[in-house]
């Protein structure tokens, strides 16, 4: 019989000791960012005024009468990200469908690595692609004096969820129940509308999860964007050189002080804000789901 | 007898399957022209000497070397934290934790952190680090701000192949008279080390991707320094060096050959990361 | 294929220490340290092609340029962060009050660029300042094609804004369709598009566009230097007093104030203080 040695069990409860902590490391680091946002970024906030931060329509940080009114920029980032959902969903949605369903199997394998190519390619290449290719392109297509633009940046970030929102709605597909296909054919339906009618609204969660996955990342897209969207705080329209949230903060961090800097935390704090509220969405979704 | 179906339903399904096809042809066009447009325009520009060279205003010449070393050290530090952290967290959640709200607790900050914005990894990265922990603008403050980001892809990869090890290896070595941490040590990591690579692959894939969070804590110097004083001064990564090229001094030809660069080493590491997946899932099917 | 990797990995960490080593000759006697500056990007040319020089005579020295604009670099050397900040515009009040020095490294010429393909040569000061208020939109009302005149400028902070924007007399009234963090941006954005016009660094400009005359002078260093070239402004060297800088920082800027600095300067394309 093996005999335990009797400094196991101090060391055991060290170890475990141990293993608690680098647990909560990860909650650790979300207090730690919460806080040092929120910190940062509420002293701008008292001093300029929520009301007129938020609902203010010109931003000039640096005029001799500096004047923080972000909703220019708050605009462009939930126009910017509606509009890469209009036009990025519907192509993932029935590139997934299709990858799921109806393709092939050597087809599925390629499509699907050329999506989880599509994914790891940096953000600053796609950048890159957009500001020597979509925007001299936008400029000779509509006959307007600058290509660089909400529709650049639009067109990009759509390009940039594709692939996340085509891998989460596969494996949404994927895992509705053969009984339910089963049953919508036996039932007389054809295959496409089995797919549209019974497979889809079983993974309807799991779609929605993807949307709100794609949102998120749309929403916090900052160097492809600062490559391709002008950089000037306009209210947004379609043609126009705008500012994001995230280029806001990016393109003058580096050279503010003061105010106007403390001005950059809070806008980072509505961001912040407006990703906490999509990944809250997220979740229910997923829960909503999983409940099923 | 087969019915004909009625022409609505025959419209519905021929629309469909254009709208399929559509989508699908536009997602494979648009990846072969990304990576054909990369590729052709950069890999000309890919010399022997840009690649083992440093830039040079006096010789007006510009070289990557420093940039590719800046990667490297800035990957090599950020797993160094990363994956006991990683590895760590997901032990506790799979092997110790007894509280369900906990974990729940615990699994939903790993959730949020993978979803916050690069851009605010910066921020919060260049307060904490840069000026809190006074590390200035380094590496290293670049390499600890890519920890945080990638905790969640290790402790999820790693999670996943914690499960995969049957209950009964544990159990066994349990009734052996082990204690938990010899059985942990001996019977289940070994058994995910599989798991531990994946994570490990897919941060060094989001790593070297990755360009926001390092703008204000790593910085842009183009010098030559070996590990230890590379971590501690400022540097550009790949990414970083990229942007500026482009964007700033307009030298598209070595921003193109950067993308290039950046493209294959994808290319290279989903390859890997999927080989490793594979064999994972054989492992899940014994 | 484990193995493979397990091989890779530290072949890879290996060839890295070792690359890294190679590059840092060992320091026989000279001066050893550091020296970190950081500021405006205009400044981009000449502060690299110094800071080379510099560190070929004294291998030991490591040299750093942060290129973050002029606003930015200044707010460096105040908190600490660089040795030496670089500006393109004079230091405000507010900022010698708070304890920071000015040195005048060179001069330099801002350019007012157009496409290649642009038939505008030349414009007046007052053309110049009618374009960036918006009162002048089309080129056809200053001799060039019928389109819509792009505006291109430079960030908030930027020496380079600060400079074209006090001698056009276009303070914070320019109706900018893009703001760029750089001047190698503003080139780069302007040589992409005809209908555009900005203004860069004549130290920085390339052949990607072309450089207009103001008021029949063309920005040349000689012009620059005998200021006929009207829009031009200092390249500074911004200290914090009171503080010494170390041995390595002190080195280094007695090296850049000194003559034989003055043609390394000159090559870059600015014009030299001394």
């Amino acid at each position: 019989m093996l005999k335990r040695a009797k400094t196991d069990k101090p060391a055991e409860a060290v170890i475990h000791g141990i293993f608690f902590l680098l647990g909560f490391v990860a909650v650790g680091c979300v207090l730690l960012i919460t806080v040092y946002l929120v910190i940062a970024g509420i002293p701008a906030i008292r001093e300029i005024g929520l009301i007129p931060f938020l609902f203010g329509t010109r931003w000039a940080s640096t005029a001799a009468e500096p004047s923080f009114g972000i909703l220019p920029i708050i605009l462009t980032s939930v126009y910017g990200t509606a509009g890469a959902i209009l036009l990025g969903v519907p192509v993932g949605f029935f590139t997934a469908v299709y990858l799921s369903k109806i393709a092939p199997a050597k087809v599925r394998a390629v499509l699907e690595s050329a999506a989880g190519l599509l994914a790891g390619i940096p953000s600053v290449v796609y950048g890159l692609v957009g500001m020597l290719v979509l925007v001299p392109a936008i400029r000779n297509l509509f006959h307007v004096p600058d290509g660089a633009s909400l529709l650049a940046a639009i067109l990009v970030l759509a390009v940039m969820i594709l692939p996340s929102i085509i891998k989460v709605s596969i494996t949404a597909l994927d895992a509705v129940p053969k009984e339910y296909e089963d049953a919508s054919l036996a039932l007389g339906a054809t295959p496409i509308e089995t797919y549209f009618r019974v497979s889809v609204p079983a993974a309807k969660s799991g779609i929605a999860a993807a949307v709100v996955l794609g949102v998120g990342r749309a929403m916090g897209e900052a160097m492809a964007v600062m490559m391709v969207a002008g950089n000037v705080a306009n209210m947004p329209s379609l043609f126009q050189s705008v500012r994001f949230l995230t280029t806001a903060v990016a393109s003058e961090m580096s050279y503010s002080s003061g105010l106007q800097r403390e001005a950059l935390f809070s806008i980072a704090l509505v961001l912040f804000f407006f990703i906490m509220m999509i990944n809250a969405g997220l979740n229910f979704l997923l829960k909503r789901g999983a409940g099923k | 007898m087969k019915r004909a179906l009625s022409s609505g339903r025959r419209t519905y399904a021929l629309l469909m399957r254009v709208l399929m096809t559509a989508a699908v042809g536009f997602t494979g066009v648009l990846t072969l022209f990304l990576i054909g447009y990369v590729l052709v325009r950069g890999l000309p520009n890919l010399t022997w000497e840009l690649l083992f060279t440093k830039p040079s205003y006096l010789s007006d010449r510009i070289g990557i070397l420093p940039d590719i070393l800046n990667t490297i050290y800035l990957i090599a530090a950020a797993l160094f934290f990363v994956l006991p952290l990683g590895v760590g967290a997901a032990v506790y959640l799979n092997e110790y934790a007894q509280n369900k709200k906990m974990v729940a607790v615990i699994e939903y900050a790993a959730e949020t952190l993978s979803g916050i914005p690069s851009i605010i990894y910066g921020l919060v990265g260049m307060l904490f680090f840069c000026r809190f922990l006074n590390l200035k603008t380094s590496l290293l403050a670049g390499a600890l701000t890519l920890v945080i980001m990638n905790l969640p892809t290790v402790m999820r990869t790693t999670q996943e192949s914690l499960k995969t090890v049957p209950q009964s290896y544990r159990e066994g070595a349990f009734a052996l008279g082990a204690g938990k941490w010899r059985v942990i040590r001996t019977v289940v990591l070994p058994g995910c080390v599989d798991g531990i690579l994946t994570g490990c692959i897919l941060s060094i894939g989001r790593m070297l991707g990755e360009s926001a969070a390092l703008l204000f804590t790593a910085g842009f110097a183009h010098e030559l320094c070996d590990f230890f004083e590379g971590l501690s001064s400022a540097g550009a990564t790949l990414t970083v060096a990229l942007y500026v090229y482009a964007k700033e001094q307009g030298e598209f030809d070595v921003a193109f050959a950067i993308a290039a660069l950046l493209m294959i080493l994808t290319l290279l590491i989903n390859f890997l990361a999927s080989l490793v997946g594979k064999r994972l899932n054989r492992r899940k099917e014994i | 294929m484990k193995k493979l990797l397990a091989a890779a990995l530290p072949a890879i960490l290996a060839f890295a220490l070792l690359a890294g080593c190679m590059s840092t000759s060992p320091s026989d006697g000279g001066l050893s340290g550091s020296v970190s500056t950081d500021g405006s990007t205009s400044m981009e040319k000449v502060i690299g092609a110094l800071g080379e020089a510099f560190t070929t005579e004294n291998p030991g020295v490591k040299f750093t340029y942060n290129p973050t604009g002029s606003g930015s670099g200044i707010t460096a050397v105040l908190e600490g962060r660089c040795d030496i900040g670089l500006s393109s515009r004079g230091l405000k009040d507010d900022e010698k009050a708070q304890g920071l020095a000015e040195t005048v490294l060179a001069y330099d010429g801002i350019a007012v660029i157009v496409h290649p393909e642009n038939p505008v040569t030349g414009l007046t000061l007052e053309q110049i300042t009618k374009i960036y208020t918006g009162e002048i939109t089309n080129w056809s009302e200053v001799g060039g094609n019928d389109a819509e005149i792009v505006l291109i400028g430079r960030e908030a902070g930027s020496g380079t804004r600060d400079g074209f924007e006090s001698i056009t007399g276009t303070e914070d009234i320019c109706k900018y369709r893009q703001e760029l963090t750089s001047t190698g941006d503003v080139i780069t954005t302007v040589s992409q598009n005809p209908d555009a016009v900005g203004y860069a660094s004549l130290a920085s400009v390339k052949d990607s566009v072309r450089a207009l005359s103001v008021d029949d002078v063309l920005p040349t260093e000689d012009t620059v230097k005998d200021g006929s070239y009207k829009i031009q402004r200092p390249f500074l060297l911004v200290t914090k007093t009171g503080t010494a800088l170390s041995e390595p920082a002190q080195a280094f800027f007695d090296y850049i104030t000194s003559d034989a600095a003055a043609e390394i300067i000159a090559k870059a394309g600015a014009v030299s203080a001394n």
